[in-house]
């Protein structure tokens, strides 16, 4: 139960995982920093909460897992929603809060649900859907299913009883779901030693004896290896464990903290910029040989071009019409 | 058939009619219950269905969403509502409001039923009317049955329902009797009112404890010549406010009598009700009656005085109808 060594390097990256996970990755990030610029000009409101700095934890988590998986998030999940394989134009438009969103745009961008790919939701309330994610586990073994669930939350949620409640729970009735912490140091503006009398995370899965573990968050071969592990025991011997991904967040906690820059220093930032989990990996993979730089490039294109197809295709969507505030208050 | 053995019998019926079915909650399975409202549970359906749980509320309602959102249909046991307190989040803004921010896409047939109001010298914490805190929320559904009869109709309409359902049964009527249907197919929809006496002169609105004290009121007063119409709404939301009105239409007066705190309680909604739509048929204003401002304390002078008694209740009517 120790910290995860990066992937050894000295096995050859397969070409196609390669592209895989560089394409998902670069897809979260573009689609974000082009999320960015819309909150900018007004065509998303409220509250955005960016993952960039993180994709490689639920591109690597959910690139070993099986679309009939579920995945139950926090309020910070856009990525995991595109990685779970939301497409991103249903995405963009809920953001924009129109009718072909993935929720007709009454979720926002906290609330996306999307029952075709097993997502099971974003969720505002910090540490309130471990519980979920545990009723997930519940529901898969009272099925007698072999699914698994990835519950994401951030170190902000360590401290929420819930989180405690829920590892309690999943442990003693023994279901599989995988607690992933995204450790990004920060809740909201409160570091994390500020916060937790034991910051080592992983350390709680002692406390409730189930398997724990802490690994590169910027790293998305070592948390491929890490929630593959974890994942294959969740489903042969319906087992939580508790994954603490260390990773960063380049932006502020929102967008109405953009510089982020009060609670931690600028130098801190750029430092941890040099870990960044797109630009080692795609080095890596050119090092390696199995991409190029002009496939990286490509890459870059495509991706691009994807999300602004998404941007298009969310502008030209209406917004609900207002007999929707009525409908889906309840099922009939 | 007492009222908490038709809840035991609604339990055992929707669970022998639909595998998704399960209970979940603290002492429910080996102990069988507080209130032994679960009796015999577990040995009928076993540890699979009949969940004890650690005394984590918060965690168990969640994970009684969580199992609705893939396809179960969980029936949480609060030991008491007072404890549901812990769970509001999880009833709140998870359960109510996923079918609506999901776009529909997940709808949460959810129920969490246990003993609510006042109680016996259980003093502040375990004495007191929750259904405020729940009725407020649109996205939620409010249960408050009266009767044997309706303790199983309603709990197997609130199984069978596909949205999350507040089921707020009483301590202090778990052991009364009455006709219960043997039907296992009777079914009380929500949102049905039910006129327990019928009368011309006074619309009387009551559930629980307090409907049993309206009802000997109007036993009394009739000896005077004054004839109560009693309504019992049996859900609080959504409100049967047709039947309420209806009465209201006939009787040209309206009393509401409920045992928590008056403040922003159910008799003020039912009084904006009646007198939205129905002002011109009043002869007097909406008279509400209702459990004193103060929390519940435990010396038994000071409890008989926070709750409505029978001589108040009398006397108000007395007065409406002067």
């Amino acid at each position: 139960m120790a910290q995860t060594k990066a992937a050894v390097p000295s096995a050859r990256l397969d070409q196609g995982l390669a592209r895989r996970l560089l394409t998902q990755m670069q897809l979260l990030r573009r689609f974000e920093e082009k999320a960015a610029e819309m909150y900018a000009l007004g065509k998303i409101g409220g509250f955005l909460h960016l993952y960039i700095g993180q994709e490689a934890v639920a591109v690597g988590a959910t690139s070993v897992t099986r679309p009939e998986d579920y995945v139950v998030s926090s309020y910070r999940e856009h990525g995991h929603c595109l990685a779970k394989g939301s497409d991103p134009k249903r995405v963009m438009a809920e953001l924009f809060g129109r009718r072909d969103g993935l929720s007709k745009g009454k979720g926002g961008s906290m609330h996306l649900f999307d029952k075709s790919t097993n997502f099971l939701g974003g969720h505002g309330i910090v540490g309130a859907h471990l519980p979920l994610a545990t009723g997930a586990g519940f529901a898969i073994k009272y099925q007698g299913g072999d699914q698994v669930v990835l519950c994401y939350f951030g170190d902000g949620a360590v401290p929420e009883g819930e989180f405690h409640e829920s590892l309690n729970l999943a442990a003693l009735w023994k279901l599989p779901v995988i607690f992933i912490c995204e450790n990004n140091r920060y809740a909201m503006g409160t570091a994390i030693h500020r916060a937790l009398a034991q910051t080592e995370i992983w350390r709680f899965a002692e406390t409730y004896g189930i398997h724990g573990e802490a690994v590169d968050g910027m790293d998305v071969l070592a948390i491929r290896e890490c929630v593959g592990r974890a994942a294959d025991r969740a489903r042969r011997d319906k087992v939580p464990a508790l994954i603490e991904a260390r990773t960063y967040r380049f932006r502020g906690h929102s967008m109405r903290d953009p510089a982020g820059a009060v609670y931690r220093t600028k130098e801190e930032v750029e430092r941890e910029k040099q870990r960044d989990p797109i630009v080692t990996f795609a080095e890596r993979c050119v090092k390696d040989g199995a991409l190029t730089e002009a496939d990286v490039k490509i890459i870059e294109k495509s991706v691009s071009d994807q999300v602004d197809e998404a941007v298009a295709f969310a502008d030209a969507s209406p917004p609900p019409e207002p007999a929707e505030l009525f409908t889906d208050v309840y099922k009939d | 058939m007492t009222y908490r053995e038709a809840l035991n019998l609604a339990l055992r019926e929707e669970m022998r009619r639909d595998p998704r079915v399960f209970v979940m909650g603290e002492e429910v399975g080996l102990y069988e219950g507080a209130y032994k409202v679960t009796q015999g549970l577990l040995k009928e359906f076993g540890e699979k269905r009949i969940i004890d749980t650690p005394i984590c509320e918060s965690g168990f309602t969640g994970v009684g969403v969580g199992a609705a959102m893939l396809g179960l249909r969980p029936v949480i046991e609060m030991m008491t509502f007072n404890f549901s307190i812990l769970a509001l989040d999880q009833i709140v803004n998870s359960a109510a409001k996923l079918c609506y921010m999901s776009g529909g896409q997940y709808n949460i047939p959810l129920v969490v039923r246990g003993p609510g109001g006042p109680a016996s010298q259980l003093a502040a914490q375990h004495s007191q009317s929750m259904e405020t805190y729940f009725y407020h929320v649109p996205g939620l559904k409010v249960v408050r049955p009266s009767t044997p009869g309706d303790a199983k109709g309603l709990l197997k309409s609130a199984i069978r329902d596909e949205n999350p359902v507040i089921f707020i049964e009483s301590e202090t009527l778990y052991a009364i009797k009455g006709e219960v249907p043997e039907d296992p197919d009777y079914l009380i929809p929500l949102g049905q009112a039910a006129i327990r006496r019928e009368g011309t002169d006074v619309t009387v609105i009551a559930y629980m404890g307090m409907l049993y004290r309206a009802l000997e009121v109007a036993e009394e007063l009739s000896k005077d010549g004054i004839s109560m119409e009693i309504v019992d709404p049996r859900t609080l939301r959504p409100m049967d406010t047709e039947t309420i009105v209806g009465s209201v239409r006939k009787t040209h007066r309206c009393v509401v009598i409920e045992a928590g705190a008056g403040f922003a309680g159910m008799g003020s909604e039912i009084a904006a009700e009646v007198q939205e739509e129905a002002f011109d048929d009043l002869d007097a204003p909406v008279v509400r009656i209702t459990g004193e401002n103060a929390p519940m304390p435990y010396a038994r002078n000071l409890e008989l005085l926070k709750t409505p008694s029978k001589d108040k209740i009398a006397a108000a009517i007395r007065e409406v109808c002067a």
